[in-house]
């Protein structure tokens, strides 16, 4: 096989809607071809691991996939940079680099965790919430270990059912959304009653856990490791001891290949699209995630009818994905709404807490800058291998900055893909 | 990617010491297991381990099979894998 290739779709991201969309787009003809940088499909709310088999709608789209001659799922698979018109560079741990072009592309890339610092979260034991979800199915083992889970949104209670079913003892559930929101959205609940069975499930035998409203995690203690967690409870500060502080609020979209490509965000910050999920970019569509948070099921009916329309297929019932596309809209707005960060989670904390864990850069330090460029070129902050991910957010979360993109390569990447860029920008040509 | 026997171990050898897992674990957890909790040294010499799980964060980067700079948590543990930390603990 040859690694340098054409597709007429090319697909970034094999969690549901990527998935959706390359079943979607193939069931028209189309060649497809959908990468992701995990080892697995699923993205992150399908994850697999050992002891973790495929959930169903995994399993069944994966199949329908494979049952297509013309798609081909690259895993273990990076887009470095965008390469000329209608190009990727991609690093893979099969074939290295690989030049991939396209006639159009859909943007699949899901989200990331919002982690915000607290005095001693650097210490080894501190996750995020929707990380130690991914790490427990991974086959990290937490039986008997003592987690505090802590942060905001649906994805704590998540988080929870995994650890507890791994055999965790949670000690606490920190939300710091007030409780007289939460009620109001669990009374919603009823708008969609699939929701409420999975709320019910996640909670199933939680009866004796402490889940505390109006409350963050203020510090984490140890030698070495976590030993302690430091929560305030309203204006009453409770330590617990614990091994474990998995803390995530909410989720953001994952824009840079959008960025790199000149798409458009909404105020949100994630990527706009139209009803046919178009970017503002010829030849880009985009699904799921990466164009506002709102779910597993929103994200299926994005990218069904992304790869609908950029397949040119008219056959399917576009009213009615519209129609799934708005229920789940709603569902996401109220959460959004619910769990929108209050004042005492997005407190500054202490000057001395590390903002940015690439170039070990403090709060203090980057606090005393205007902006975020200032503040970059004056202390490296958001300058290192993650290129500003997590304390770009962090900052921006906190100061209001607008924080710069990471730039291509948008991962470190081996000298051996960057050459490979030089020759296929050479040779155009042998992209076919 | 071939489906593996969910009951099927493989061995790994991390910082020298050779411990045996499932066929499926990911780098990240084989550290756990091995009783790691530090994945690398910072620039300013502190102790850190993966904090985002899902490849953003690079915390856990590691070396394997000679390569360094590699995320643990992106990757899956292979029979006879050399995973190097540069971790303290």
């Amino acid at each position: 096989m040859s690694v340098d290739q054409h597709y007429d779709i090319v697909v970034a991201g094999a969690g549901p809607a990527g998935l959706n969309a390359a079943r979607a787009a193939a069931q028209n003809g189309a060649r497809v071809a959908v990468f992701d940088d995990n080892p697995r499909v699923g993205g992150q709310v399908w994850r697999q691991g050992p002891g973790h088999a495929p959930q169903a709608p995994l399993s069944e789209v994966d199949a329908a996939l494979s049952a297509h001659p013309n798609v081909t799922v690259w895993s273990s698979s990076r887009v470095i940079a965008p390469l000329g018109p209608r190009a990727l560079l991609l690093e893979t741990a099969e074939h290295g680099g690989v030049c991939v072009s396209y006639g159009q592309l859909i943007l699949a890339t899901g989200a990331r965790e919002r982690l915000l610092p607290f005095a001693g979260w650097t210490l080894p034991g501190v996750t995020g919430a929707g990380a130690l979800q991914a790490l427990i199915k991974g086959g990290t083992p937490v039986r008997g270990e003592r987690i505090v889970i802590a942060g905001s949104g649906p994805l704590l209670l998540a988080a929870l059912a995994t650890a507890r079913a791994a055999g965790a003892h949670v000690v606490a559930a920190v939300e710091q959304a007030p409780a007289i929101t939460l009620a109001r959205f669990v009374a919603s609940l009823a708008a969609t009653p699939s929701k409420l069975l999975q709320a019910a499930k996640l909670t199933r035998g939680g009866a004796g856990l402490p889940y505390w409203t109006n409350s963050v995690v203020r510090e984490a203690r140890g030698a070495g490791r976590v030993e302690y967690a430091t929560i305030m409870r309203g204006t009453r500060e409770v330590t617990l001891a614990c091994d474990r502080i998995a803390c995530g609020y909410g989720l953001v979209p994952n824009v840079t290949l959008a960025q790199a490509l000149g798409c458009a965000l909404d105020e949100h910050g994630a990527i706009r699209v139209d009803d046919m999920q178009r970017t503002s970019v010829e030849g880009v569509l985009a699904a799921g995630e990466c164009t506002g948070i709102g779910g597993m099921e929103l994200a299926r009916v994005e990218g069904a009818l992304a790869g609908c329309i950029a397949s040119g297929d008219t056959t399917l019932d576009l009213r009615a994905l519209r129609a799934q596309r708005q229920r789940w809209q709603r569902f996401a707005q109220r959460v959004e709404t619910a769990f929108a960060l209050g004042e005492a989670a997005r407190a500054l904390p202490p000057a001395e807490t590390m903002l940015c864990r690439c170039e070990d850069v403090t709060l203090g330090e980057v606090s005393i800058h205007r902006d975020w460029r200032d503040a970059k070129l004056h202390t490296r902050c958001g300058m290192g291998a993650c290129q500003g991910r997590t304390c770009g957010t962090a900052a921006s979360t906190y100061f209001g900055w607008q924080t710069a993109q990471p730039r291509p390569p948008f991962h470190p990447a081996q000298i051996g893909t960057l050459i490979k860029a030089a020759e296929c920008a050479a040779s155009p040509s042998s992209i076919p | 990617m071939p489906r593996r026997g969910a009951n099927e171990r493989i061995r790994v050898t991390i910082d020298a010491r050779t411990i045996e897992v499932a066929a499926g674990t990911t780098v990240v957890a084989a550290l756990a297991i091995a009783g790691l909790r530090g994945t690398r040294t910072s620039v300013g010499g502190q102790p850190r381990a993966a904090l985002c799980g899902m490849g953003v964060c690079q915390e856990c980067r590691v070396t394997i099979d000679g390569r360094a700079h590699v995320l643990a948590c992106q990757t899956l543990c292979r029979d006879g894998q050399i995973i190097q930390t540069t971790g303290p603990l």
